[in-house]
């Protein structure tokens, strides 16, 4: 239940700073998907569901507030979430390295789905020009503020975890 | 945990399930959006008093750091600002003296500024669309202080965008500028009707895309594009850009160019919400 509650918390704080602080300090003209440093973290360090729940609470949120179509980034954060669970059984799931790495990798998915689901289908086919202008700086900006947000959210993980063995 | 060995259902089956239900929910938006809307207006009201107060925390940093940034350059600029205050203020006066001519002459035509009458309502602007993709944003007033859907939004004197959706303190402004963004516009010296467009792949340039000029229509470089009577939700007469590169289509019908709009959409912090609808003609078929 308490993680549940700080998962919550965390959706709503990420979603907040992606769309009003950040929104002053743009990098190339894009703000970091805080959503998604978020998604992938419950994913690698979690396991699948947890990447699975994350990331379909998470792309609600952004679909009920700004979406067309409700469910579409739903289901990208959800299929991103998910593989990384997947991943992050490979790996220790203690590295700090990795998953700002996956985070990268991640965005880069996330720009391919999104490009795909909201722009190719609608006839716009220049890729290129799309990923110059927002994949790109989107991934770099991603992964720099993923170095910093994934320790805060590795540290509460860990936090919480010691909370929830002293209980049971 | 005892709850996770009662139900132990594997992962990948949970994908499939819920991959199933996220779809159902996309076609339900795509064929009964008003299905929704109730939902999102519900999350809004939630979110938006939440986005309101963090937006302040954001701005007053920003400028904090603005402020340490350009100390020098604010310095620089009050000195060539100072010159140009006083040239101004004296070809200010003799412009106003243009003005009240101006104002007996339209008095004499009739003729005023349309947008100028128009009810206005300002809002700030407190959070964006967290894709990077669309230009959407969020204002702080809603339905609490008379804004509703279609209503159009102002900065300056130049169109903005439109009010696509609304709560009870905060609504959501697609900008003309949005890569989903059509606008009817007509040209105010020949009175030819177009339509604007906006583009992600031109709005770095600072430009968006005019088309269905009629072939024969004399318009030049630098003419004025304004919001045309035959839209359905844009009121008429506001200023929407200038208008550049008329280019022929390959259609060799209509022609098409880009324009310059005159509201700069970097930071964009107030806006002036007109409250008034264009109204719309009776449907025979209403639900």
């Amino acid at each position: 239940m308490l993680r549940i509650v700080v998962i919550f918390i965390e959706i709503i704080i990420s979603f907040l700073l992606q769309t009003t602080v950040f929104r002053w300090f743009k990098l190339a003209g894009t703000v970091p998907n805080m959503l998604l440093i978020l998604t992938v973290a419950y994913g690698f360090l979690k396991g699948r569901k947890a990447g699975l729940f994350v990331g379909i609470a998470s792309g609600l949120l952004v679909d009920f507030m700004y979406g067309d179509l409700i469910g579409i980034t739903a289901i990208i954060y959800m299929v991103i979430g998910y593989a990384n669970g997947y991943v992050g059984k490979i790996f220790n799931r203690e590295d700090k390295i990795v998953p700002i790495v996956l985070t990268g990798f991640s965005q880069f998915a996330y720009f391919i789905l999104y490009y795909t689901f909201n722009f190719l289908l609608r006839g716009r086919v220049n890729i290129f020009f799309y990923f110059m202008t927002i994949g790109l700086p989107e991934i770099v900006y991603t992964t720099l503020i993923a170095i910093i947000y994934y320790r805060i959210i590795s540290f509460l993980d860990v936090k919480i975890d010691g909370i929830l063995k002293k209980e049971a | 945990m005892n709850r996770r060995t009662k139900f132990n259902i594997k992962s990948k089956h949970l994908l499939i399930v819920a991959m199933i239900l996220l779809v159902a929910l996309v076609i339900v938006s795509f064929i009964s959006p008003n299905k929704v809307s109730p939902v999102k207006t519900a999350v809004g009201n939630v979110i938006s008093p939440m986005q309101r107060g963090i937006n302040s925390v954001g701005r007053s940093i920003f400028e904090r750091w603005e402020k340490v940034q350009n100390i020098s350059d604010l310095m620089e600029e009050n000195e060539l600002l100072r010159e140009q205050v006083n040239t101004l203020s004296y070809e200010n006066k003799l412009l106003l003296q243009d003005k009240y001519e101006l104002d007996r002459l339209r008095d004499l035509f009739e003729l005023d500024e349309k947008y100028a009458q128009y009810p206005k309502v300002a809002a700030r602007v407190i959070a964006a669309d967290p894709n990077n993709w669309f230009t959407v944003f969020t204002i702080d007033k809603g339905t609490d202080d008379g804004i509703s859907v279609d209503m159009n939004v102002m900065a300056g004197n130049g169109l903005v965008g439109i009010v696509e959706e609304v709560g009870s303190n905060w609504a959501k402004v697609r900008t003309i500028i949005d890569d989903q963004s059509n606008v009817s516009g007509m040209f105010i010296k020949t009175s030819d009707t177009c339509i604007v467009e906006g583009d992600l792949e031109l709005m770095e340039q600072g430009v968006i895309r005019v088309e269905e000029i009629n072939r024969d229509a004399k318009v030049e470089e630098g003419y004025e594009v304004v919001t045309s009577h035959i839209s359905d939700k844009y009121l008429q007469g506001i200023l929407i850009g200038y208008v550049k590169e008329i280019t022929p289509d390959p259609n060799n019908l209509t022609k098409s160019a880009y324009l310059v709009p005159v509201v700069n959409f970097e930071h964009l912090e107030e806006v002036l919400i007109i409250t008034e609808i264009k109204e719309k003609l009776d449907k025979p078929e209403e639900e």
